[in-house]
């Protein structure tokens, strides 16, 4: 590939910035818990959980180009599986959050399987006929699943291990639960983060792309489209059921609704709204939307609203989203900068 | 065995269900036909149609007729506020993505009803039954009230009448040609951007007409909304998106698996719904009566 004019200026600070963002991100949200408030952590730790779901969905929508209608319904599974092993069955936490990920990424290859066959609107009716399927499930089937009622108090994992751990070293010692918490669910989405990254950089996050770019042009170079769509579905599941399995346990609770259509359109606006052409755009979205609602809510009880109103500006103002909108801010600048 | 009585006053109230369905179900299909988007709004469109007719219901105060005129004033203010959305919002999106029309779609869900809470606030309200329908009438051991006979009457010549209009008129031609080839009608100095308006305008009033007639039967309530356009898109999906009389028979196929499901299994009539939705799609993905997209 020829080295584009933008390889060969050096450096800018502001470049060095974006590469390190991620790990400068990383860092600063584990100092979130040092800021000594509850509540910051509580926030913190339900960002990143989103982070991950949004995340997990753009592999579908911003990277396969499948508007997958009910993407609620993994991160439904992964809920009900960490949180009916875990409160139940008494399974350890270490077992229970990758079954999570194996059962929702199991029924995201048998939904898959048929979803993948359909185009566009069909495919979008059917995730979402399958996300209700799931739904009513979770709905109805009081004795396991607790019904309309849920499942409340599910255990957090034991973090025995890390008081242990704190005799020896400091840091590690006198976090509240809750806190010990968010930061197993920061390594582990960061963990999780790390691989999708490694996924749609790899030649299979390519023909992705290509996919979405063009589905004939890959079928005539000699991709199986509907293959590559399957796996693309079966891993966004995945992840999904990772983000529902870690969601359970930090709502303390698991509900029907997790599985919900109405979950499932959130999560795109999200993405949406971080931007579903870039890799943290979701990650962004789902920071941005999350803050403010708890600023919102706080002055009035009309979110949806707000909400709604946001979803319009950002159709017909920035289709690209915040990410999209930060990119291009910052060309415009750079091109300004060097026609100076 | 049940007895036969109940078994009849189950498929008919099944029946009722399915009449609703099919005038808020059509509405939606008709837009999905033309347009070629899926209108989550339409169920917001519904629940706003059943609170104006409720609202008018208030103005007019009680008297014979009444009613009639509050729903059909409701009917009409949803047809203007669809052809508001569509020719100020709407419109602008018809050239993106599909992703992008459908969100919009549910900001509107999103905003309109909160709207609807500003204005009437979370408490239900009911609208009582026109003064002229309270009686009910016994049919095979089964009590129907009149009012719930008249929907079972209403539905069928509302569909025969827009059957009519779709395949016996100009602007029934019209429609028809806009939902195969937009170019090609344009073309011909058809002025498609006002057909468009016109055709979710049409729609909007069937969405808003199923809503002001079913306030007397169910209490209005926020969240009847999301409630209803899932089911919608149950019935339009099986009958087959963009077909009319698809949309009828996935109506009343839906009526039926309800409420006989409850009836059998209360536990897993949703979970039969949907997963007949799945089927169809899976088998059929142009719906039992529908044609493929080509």
């Amino acid at each position: 590939m020829r080295a584009g004019l933008g390889d060969l200026v050096p450096m800018t600070p502001m470049t060095a910035l974006a590469r390190w963002a991620p790990a400068v991100a990383l860092a600063a949200a584990f100092c979130v818990p040092a800021l000594g408030s509850r509540f910051y952590t509580f926030v913190a730790n339900d960002v990143v959980i989103w982070a991950l779901f949004a995340t997990s969905l753009n592999l579908l929508v911003g990277y396969t180009g499948l508007v997958s209608f009910g993407h609620a319904a993994y991160f439904g599974i992964g809920a009900y599986t960490t949180g009916l092993l875990m409160k139940k069955a008494g399974v350890s936490f270490l077992l229970a959050f990758p079954a999570a990920g194996g059962l929702a990424g199991a029924f995201a290859l048998v939904f898959g399987f048929f979803c993948v066959r359909l185009t566009r609107i069909y495919f979008a009716m059917l995730t979402l006929a399958f996300a209700q399927i799931v739904w009513a499930i979770c709905f109805k089937w009081n004795e396991v699943t607790g019904g309309e009622q849920g499942m409340p108090e599910i255990p957090y994992p034991d973090f025995g291990w890390l008081e242990r751990l704190g005799a020896a070293v400091p840091a590690v010692a006198g976090w509240r639960t809750a806190e010990y918490y968010y930061f197993l669910t920061l390594v582990l989405v960061a963990l999780c983060l790390w691989v999708l990254r490694r996924i749609v950089g790899s030649p299979f996050g390519r023909i992705l792309t290509t996919i979405r770019e063009n589905p004939e042009r890959a079928e005539f170079i000699g991709v199986n489209v509907r293959r590559y769509e399957l796996a693309a579905f079966v891993l966004a599941g995945v992840f999904a059921g990772l983000a529902g399995g870690l969601f359970g346990i930090f709502n303390r609770g698991v509900f029907p609704d997790f599985a919900y259509w109405t979950k499932s359109s959130e999560v795109l606006i999200m993405t949406l709204l971080g931007g579903m052409g870039t890799f943290f755009g979701p990650g962004i979205g789902a920071l941005a939307l999350i803050l403010l609602n708890q600023q919102i809510v706080s002055y009035t009880e009309y979110w949806p609203l707000v909400l709604g109103t946001i979803l319009v500006v950002l159709l017909f103002g920035f289709p690209g989203g915040l990410a999209g909108a930060a990119i291009a801010l910052w060309q415009r600048a750079r091109r300004r900068l060097r026609g100076a | 065995m049940p007895d036969p009585s109940f078994v009849f006053a189950q498929s008919l109230s099944g029946l009722t269900a399915a009449m609703f369905l099919f005038l808020i179900a059509s509405g939606l299909s008709l837009i999905f036909g033309v347009l070629r988007v899926l209108n989550f709004a339409h169920g917001t469109f519904y629940m706003l149609g059943a609170y104006s007719a409720y609202q008018l219901v208030q103005w007019l105060g009680p008297g014979p007729g009444r009613f009639w005129i509050a729903a059909l004033g409701a009917a009409l203010a949803i047809a203007v506020l669809g052809g508001l959305v569509e020719r100020l919002l709407f419109r602008h999106l018809y050239g993106k993505e599909e992703l992008y029309q459908l969100l919009f779609t549910y900001a509107l869900v999103l905003i309109l009803s909160d709207v609807a809470k500003i204005v009437w606030g979370t408490q239900q309200k009911s609208v009582s039954r026109p003064p002229e329908l309270t009686g009910s009438l016994s049919l095979f051991g089964a009590i129907v009230p009149h009012y719930n006979l008249l929907i079972l009457l209403l539905g069928p010549s509302i569909a025969l009448a827009f059957w009519f209009v779709l395949q016996k008129t100009r602007a029934g031609r019209v429609i028809r040609a806009a939902a195969l080839d937009r170019e090609t009608l344009g073309a011909l100095g058809v002025n498609v951007d006002r057909l468009y308006t016109l055709v979710f305008m049409l729609g909007s009033f069937l969405g808003g007409l199923g809503g002001a007639l079913i306030a007397p039967m169910r209490a209005t309530v926020p969240g009847m909304d999301t409630e209803i356009i899932v089911e919608a898109f149950v019935v339009v999906v099986i009958g087959g998106l963009g077909s009319f009389w698809g949309t009828f028979l996935g109506a009343l196929i839906y009526g039926q698996v309800l409420s006989f499901g409850i009836l059998f299994f209360p536990r897993f009539s949703i979970f039969a719904v949907f997963a007949l939705m799945a089927a169809v799609l899976i088998v059929r993905p142009w719906g039992l009566l529908g044609r493929p997209l080509q």
